[in-house]
């Protein structure tokens, strides 16, 4: 077993962890589909499965009670009940802990295997002796090979199982050897390859396994059992009844077995529990002489559902980062390229440029849509959250998503789970009013918290909504004066005041809970998303609830940006930040006390001096203009020498040695190969917003 | 980087570089590349020790003065070294946990040389013309002591600096 593949597992496991936790809470609202009993057997069967596989036999044993549980399901003999769904949570929780061989001193794991063999129905002899064994753990699970030796012992009988892998099958990824470990594991001898169908090498298809194999099974093995075996490998198979001819391997007999051997019996156990479970579907006896061919795709697993597999590869994130770096360099050489030719003034280089500009943006864009995630990743975990957080608080809410397919760069994806959760946990344990409350207030029962997302332009609007109490923006503005962050006579407005939740220190002291209690931690939610050159918003209305409004970029990884240049040094601006740009008027053109306005269409626009705000040496000599950004609803002017032009901006992150400077985002490189800064709009904003006349003291700092 | 840790071996491979009149000495583990100097750009507000980055082979990097860090003067230069050379040495180290790039200029790179560990001496508690708390340890060279900066620290101490508003 080497590294490689446990990390695969392990991959595999989380996105497999992820689909059984998104099942079984949407069980939880429609307990009778049967296609998400499908979904949750299906993955609890691959979990256990591949878990075998990787020899995590101790998991493997833990998943087959539910697993059985859920088959029984699937028969109709048992229903989904609030109780399998808890414990089958708490039950997914305890993988992990599984496959990293964490130790379980509490015997949570036993506990909730004791609870679901208390579910099951009418307690059969086999479920109590299945129950034990896995219940015992490891240490004598040796026990159930004697089990599996006993099964084989007692059916001497056995059948001739045929089976030959559809077209595709290994291009999908089925495994002759694992399909042949598992069939052993249920008692299969005998195994022969033929090679009937092999063409001659000139016509041989490389992709296409045209083997097949034969083996005797004993009779004891139902129909039912081998299709298990085959749910993911698309075969076509049969079982007859003896027949004493197995002499049609002409002459190419390969024995398997003896290839096989080291993994058989990783596997011999994990299957060996199939003999003997359960399982509630009367045991199909073996047909007798007639073939029962059975058609290609095992019947749970529907075509359609293999052909979007197809579709689909899966990449590691690391070569995506890459490709995505390579596309940034391209780009980057590209914009050198269009200069050189530009000047050069050659018409049939200045073609070339420009084929290489579209190609660049083609291939730029492809690139960044592959890195694009929907957001429905990372719901699953939030929905859990919500339920998990309702129970205990004891406030029941119903938790709506809208926008799952809103994508966004995975980066981005990654690192706004933690703010989200923090946002959610605040809507829940504070912004939400108790049963008591809410009754007294006339709301229904039920609270509502709502998780959107929805695009806008080149960024990403992601909401949550809860129609708890709101927050009183008399009593944050009361308590910010009282922690000197504000002083007494400020004015501010509600937008303002409301935004002082996030300032760090104001969640540091007591009573916070009382004042609606946003402020937990809410400075390092707001450091995060401006750290993803994203904005918080937060709006509140006294009695009906809370919205907090995350504004994000689709990417982080290349933007359009507008060049500008101040006494002579070149920055970026995100152009989806830029809204307008204006000429600043003469009479402006001198910093005066008492604030720097500009009256755009009949609204104040404050304005910052980039040459003030970065301690510009020498006096700026042609007009300027003043661009205006914009973020929400805030805008600011920022007064430039000169606009360059726009160009594909590849954003590098700056080092840690330049965390302090906020007013930079990150950095570029431009076509000359000199690197221009990329300006942080929010900061920039703030800055503008909060004190417009005193921006020369930033630039002392 | 301590000096027990740099005691532990027998030899260590240094690169020699000049900063104003003092000489330094940097582990060769450190050192990626000796590049002549390139435009920088400077970073607003990043304050005087890292005030500007470079575009090394594609990547941005910051690129520091070690001159801020050890207090010597702007202009302190050894008389007999001419401008052109003048180069900026490419380091990877870690950063606050990371692993980062990092440029730091030199008036003129010297050598590379192995010397014995043993022969390396804490620095004298005395000796306060450097700052004790970002050296490792110093040896005798040919004309002189030769400073070997702690690197991990001094940028960790930049790190640490305070937020601009």
């Amino acid at each position: 077993m080497t590294d490689d593949m446990t990390a695969v597992f392990r991959e595999e496991l989380r996105d497999l962890l992820d689909s059984l936790e998104r099942g079984l809470l949407d069980l939880t609202s429609n307990p009778d589909d049967p296609s998400l009993i499908n979904q949750v057997f299906r993955d609890l069967h691959t979990v256990k499965g591949s878990g075998a596989m990787f020899g995590f036999t101790e998991l493997a044993a833990f998943i087959h009670n539910f697993e059985t549980f859920f088959e029984n399901v699937r028969s109709g003999k048992l229903k989904i009940t609030a109780e399998i769904i808890r414990l089958s949570l708490a039950a997914r929780d305890q993988i992990p802990g599984l496959v990293d061989g964490t130790p379980d001193p509490e015997g949570q794991r036993d506990a909730i295997l004791a609870a679901v063999a208390a579910l099951m129905p009418g307690a059969a002899p086999a479920v109590t002796t299945e129950t034990d064994a896995a219940g015992r753990s490891d240490t004598e699970y040796e026990d159930e090979s004697d089990v599996l030796s006993v099964a084989l012992a007692a059916s001497q009988a056995t059948n001739r199982l045929t089976f030959r892998f559809a077209g595709d099958a290994l291009g999908l990824g089925a495994q002759p050897e694992i399909i042949l470990d598992e069939l052993r594991g249920l008692g299969a001898t005998g195994i022969v390859a033929s090679v009937d169908d092999v063409p001659t090498l000139d016509a041989l298809p490389v992709d296409q396994c045209m083997f097949a194999w034969s083996m005797d099974i004993p009779a004891s093995v139902t129909e039912a059992q081998i299709e298990d075996v085959f749910i993911f490998a698309e075969a076509d198979w049969s079982i007859e009844a003896p027949a004493d001819a197995d002499d049609d391997a002409s002459g190419y007999d390969f024995n398997l077995d003896d290839f096989a051997a080291p993994s058989a019996p990783v596997v011999a156990q994990a299957q060996a529990p199939a003999p003997v479970a359960p399982t509630p579907a009367p045991t199909v006896p073996a047909p007798q002489a007639a073939v029962a061919s059975k058609p290609a795709a095992a019947a749970d697993h529907p075509n359609a559902a293999q052909a979007a597999q197809a579709a689909t590869i899966r990449v590691a994130a690391e070569r995506l980062d890459a490709l995505m770096d390579s596309v940034g360099e391209l780009v980057i050489v590209e914009a050198r390229l269009t200069e050189l030719a530009r000047q050069s003034r050659d018409s049939a280089l200045i073609t070339t440029a420009e084929q290489i500009t579209r190609l660049a943006a083609g291939l730029r864009d492809a690139t960044m849509t592959m890195r694009m995630v929907p957001m429905r990743s990372l719901v699953a975990r939030f929905r859990r959250l919500v339920m998990d957080l309702s129970a205990s608080l004891g406030k029941p809410v119903t938790f709506s998503v809208l926008g799952e397919d809103t994508e966004l760069d995975k980066t981005v994806i990654e690192k706004l789970a933690d703010p989200l959760v923090h946002i959610l946990r605040n809507a829940l344990d504070h912004g939400m009013e108790t049963i008591a409350e809410r009754q007294t207030a006339g709301k229904s029962q039920n609270g509502v918290v709502e998780l959107s997302a929805e695009h806008s332009g080149a960024e990403v609007l992601i909401r949550v909504r809860d129609d708890g109490r709101g927050m009183d923006p008399e009593r944050i503005r009361a308590k910010a004066i009282a922690l000197g962050m504000i002083s007494a006579d400020a004015t501010l407005t509600q937008q303002q005041i409301l935004s002082l939740v996030f300032e760090a220190g104001f969640s540091t002291a007591s009573s916070v809970t009382e004042l609606s209690g946003r402020g937990v931690g809410m400075d390092v939610v707001r450091r995060t998303i401006e750290s993803l050159r994203g904005q918080i918003e937060i709006d509140s209305t006294i009695g009906k609830g809370t919205t907090v409004t995350l504004r994000l970029p689709l990417t982080l990884a290349i933007i359009e940006g507008l060049l500008i240049e101040v006494a002579g040094e070149k920055y970026t601006l995100p152009m989806a930040s830029v809204h307008e740009i204006v000429e600043l008027p003469a009479e402006k053109s001198v910093a005066k006390r008492g604030g720097d306005f500009l009256d755009i269409r009949g609204s104040f626009v404050p304005f910052l001096r980039l040459r003030q705000l970065f301690d510009c040496q020498g006096e700026h000599t042609t007009e300027q203009n003043v661009v205006i950004v914009q973020s929400g609803t805030a805008r600011v002017g920022i007064v430039v020498d000169r606009i360059v032009g726009t160009n594909q901006t590849v954003i590098k992150q700056m080092s840690k040695l330049h965390s302090s400077v906020r007013a930079v985002s990150g950095a570029t490189i431009l076509g000359d190969g000199s690197v221009a800064l990329i300006l942080d709009v929010g900061h920039l904003i703030t800055t503008g917003r909060v004190s417009p006349t005193e921006t020369n003291k930033e630039a002392a700092a | 980087m301590k000096l027990a840790t740099l005691k532990s071996q027998r030899t260590i491979t240094l690169v020699t570089m000049a900063l104003g009149n003092q000489t330094l000495a940097l582990p060769t583990a450190y050192l990626r590349e000796i590049l002549d100097p390139l435009p920088a750009t400077r970073v607003p507000g990043a304050g005087p020790f890292v005030p500007q980055v470079v575009n090394v082979r594609g990547a941005v990097v910051p690129q520091a003065n070690l001159k801020v860090a050890f207090g010597i003067a702007a202009d302190s230069i050894d008389p007999s070294l001419t401008e052109d050379r003048r180069r900026i040495l490419v380091l990877e180290l870690q950063i606050d946990g990371e692993n980062a790039m990092v440029a730091i200029e030199a008036d003129a790179v010297h050598e590379v040389a192995t010397i014995e560990t043993e022969r390396l001496e804490m620095v004298p508690a005395a000796a306060s013309e450097w700052p004790p708390e970002y050296l490792t340890g110093l040896y005798k060279g040919q004309d002189g002591f030769v400073l070997l900066p702690d690197l991990p620290a001094i940028f960790a101490a930049q790190v640490a600096r305070p937020v601009v508003a």
